[in-house]
């Protein structure tokens, strides 16, 4: 019975010095909805157990009910941050579905638009880790770029983040003389206000303490937990859906793939550093590179005719018709179709039946995979520091949850 | 590196590995838009997915994604695996039919971490029970919900509305 009782008392006492703290929903220093309820030892995190799903709006579901053009919408509302990216990756499955020629034109604009996209993305999650270490200048300092390339958004789609750009088959029209001025300004501006910040932080001696050996993840580890993007390559794997598989003519540009060693924070942020670079040096490459051509495919099942056009001509009435009350006949088929999302691979596994809306499209969502090696990665470390791990590894909320 | 069909060497090594041990569990092997399918029996999924991993000739080490599909003609629910090999760049996609109403395989979790959550949605969204899964709970729905929402029996849209001709606005 004594024993007993000892045995009592000492689980007792272990379960005394535990705190549990709730860490969420919705936290200011969580950027997003995400729960988790850690179990502390004093400042010291011994278990996480994260909960999402907060913000879940059934998009799988959704898209088994719409026709193709109207799931682009949807895609937008995964990684907020980079849109055009979702929405390209979503044209170019249906693309493939298709079989569709889409012109080389059209496949440059789409990279300069994805690489504007990446840089908005990586620059957000860049500057939100100068944040949560303690530094709010260069945040303040980089939003005022990334409104820049909204601005660009805005004179090519008319929206600013949720952007719907594009279409099945390519733009809905050229990118105009004022957007062309506004892409020139950026790549004027940008790289100075780059360079300033990454002096701002890059070797800055608070800013190493803080991060270097913080939150890493081995690549065997991150290989095991499916990770992709920038996480996966600070890593030290070199995998990039661009040039592993290369989509709308990447293969035309060179870039290289920067990869850290220690998949902690700070090589994290290096990462998505040198990635800007290099996305403003694919701009640079397809500007000077970009043919002349149509802005769009010649598919006319798919790709809505000029307004013009429709009033005038009966041909195009009745695509136009067609196409608006999705009767548009599609192959049948299975497509998986990547793209160089930023936070990794963003895939769309699409089944076709040949009805107007897919049978099942799935996406593969890379925050959702690797947001659940979170625990694993906070383990053992302090409070602050997970803050400091959530915000590099850039986990979006819409995306998480779909 | 995406390869036609005049070049299938680096895709016939891979199922030739998968023949040699588990001819009998093969049903078909198709090629849709140029990338391998193989649809398997589901008794021994997660072995067969463990040699591929293991075999110095495939080394599908990387697991792009995991879903789940309803079929609700054959009353089958598919589960897709694909998966990659990041050396060599190929992918394979790997599905296996389970009952609509009892659709049990084991998980996959002992191979890949990452199967955690994957697994957790499915079932979430499908009903798949993943035998030995560490941790299987709803997870992007309500944990109350008494249904599979992504099942094709569930409409998206309130089934008594009276306003909308769905003769004219499909399914």
């Amino acid at each position: 019975m004594n024993k007993a009782q000892d045995i009592v008392t000492t689980s007792q006492q272990e379960e005394k010095h535990y705190s549990y703290l709730n860490l969420g929903p919705t936290h200011p220093a969580t950027h997003g909805i995400f729960q988790n309820v850690l179990k502390m030892d004093g400042e010291i995190i011994v278990e996480a157990q994260p909960t999402i799903g907060y913000i879940h709006r059934a998009f799988e579901k959704l898209a088994e009910r719409r026709p193709f053009y109207q799931i682009t919408p949807i895609t937008d509302r995964m990684n907020y941050c980079s849109a055009p990216i979702n929405n390209i990756g979503w044209h170019m499955t249906v693309e493939k579905l298709i079989g569709a020629e889409i012109p080389k034109r059209v496949q440059y604009l789409r990279v300069i638009i994805m690489e504007l996209a990446r840089i908005t993305d990586h620059l957000i999650c860049n500057a939100v880790i100068g944040v949560d270490t303690g530094a709010l200048t260069g945040f303040v300092y980089m939003f005022q770029q990334r409104e820049l390339v909204y601005e660009i958004y805005e004179e090519i789609c008319g929206s600013r983040l949720t952007t719907n750009i594009g279409r099945i088959g390519g733009f809905e029209r050229d990118f105009s003389p004022k957007a062309w001025e506004k892409i020139h300004k950026f790549l004027k501006e940008f790289p100075v206000v780059l360079k300033e910040f990454g002096n701002l932080l890059e070797r800055n001696r608070i800013f190493m303490d803080r991060t270097v050996n913080v939150g890493g993840i081995s690549a065997e580890r991150a290989l095991n937990y499916s990770f992709s993007g920038p996480n996966l390559r600070a890593a030290g794997v070199d995998y990039d859906v661009r040039v592993a598989h290369p989509y709308s003519s990447y293969e035309d540009f060179d870039f290289i793939i920067p990869v850290g060693t220690q998949g902690d924070v700070y090589d994290r942020f290096m990462v998505r550093q040198e990635e800007m670079w290099q996305s403003l040096s694919i701009i640079n490459q397809a500007i000077k590179k970009l043919p002349e051509g149509p802005y769009h495919a010649d598919v006319p099942d798919f790709y809505l005719p000029p307004k013009e056009e429709v009033y005038n001509n009966m041909e195009a009435l009745i695509y136009h018709f067609k196409i608006v009350m999705g009767e548009t006949d599609v192959p049948r088929g299975e497509v998986y179709h990547c793209v160089e999302g930023g936070n990794g691979e963003l895939g769309f596994y699409l089944i076709s039946d040949g009805g107007r809306t897919p049978f099942r499209l799935h996406f593969r969502r890379p925050c959702f995979i690797f947001y659940q090696a979170y625990p694993e990665m906070i383990k053992g470390s302090m409070l602050s520091d997970a803050i400091l791990t959530m915000s590099s590894m850039n986990v979006i909320a819409g995306e998480l949850d779909a | 590196m995406e390869s036609n069909n005049t070049d299938l060497t680096p895709y016939d090594k891979i199922i030739s590995v998968l023949k040699e041990e588990y001819e009998e569990q093969v049903l078909s092997i198709e090629f849709p838009y140029n990338f391998l399918t193989i649809n398997l029996k589901s008794e021994r999924i997660v072995e067969i997915i463990q040699h591929l991993y293991n075999h110095p000739e495939t080394k599908l080490q990387y697991l792009t994604t995991l879903c789940g599909i309803h079929y609700p003609d054959q009353k089958q629910i598919a589960l897709m695996y694909q998966l990659h090999n990041m050396s060599t760049n190929l992918r394979v996609r790997l599905k296996i039919f389970l009952p609509e109403e009892k659709p049990v395989v084991k998980t996959l979790t002992s191979v890949f971490d990452g199967a955690n959550w994957m697994e957790r949605e499915t079932f979430d969204f499908y009903g798949v029970m993943f035998e030995g899964h560490p941790d299987l709970r709803r997870i992007l729905n309500v944990e109350d919900m008494i249904i599979f929402p992504l099942r094709k029996e569930y409409p998206l849209e309130d089934q008594t509305r009276e306003d909308k001709d769905n003769k004219m606005f499909g399914r």
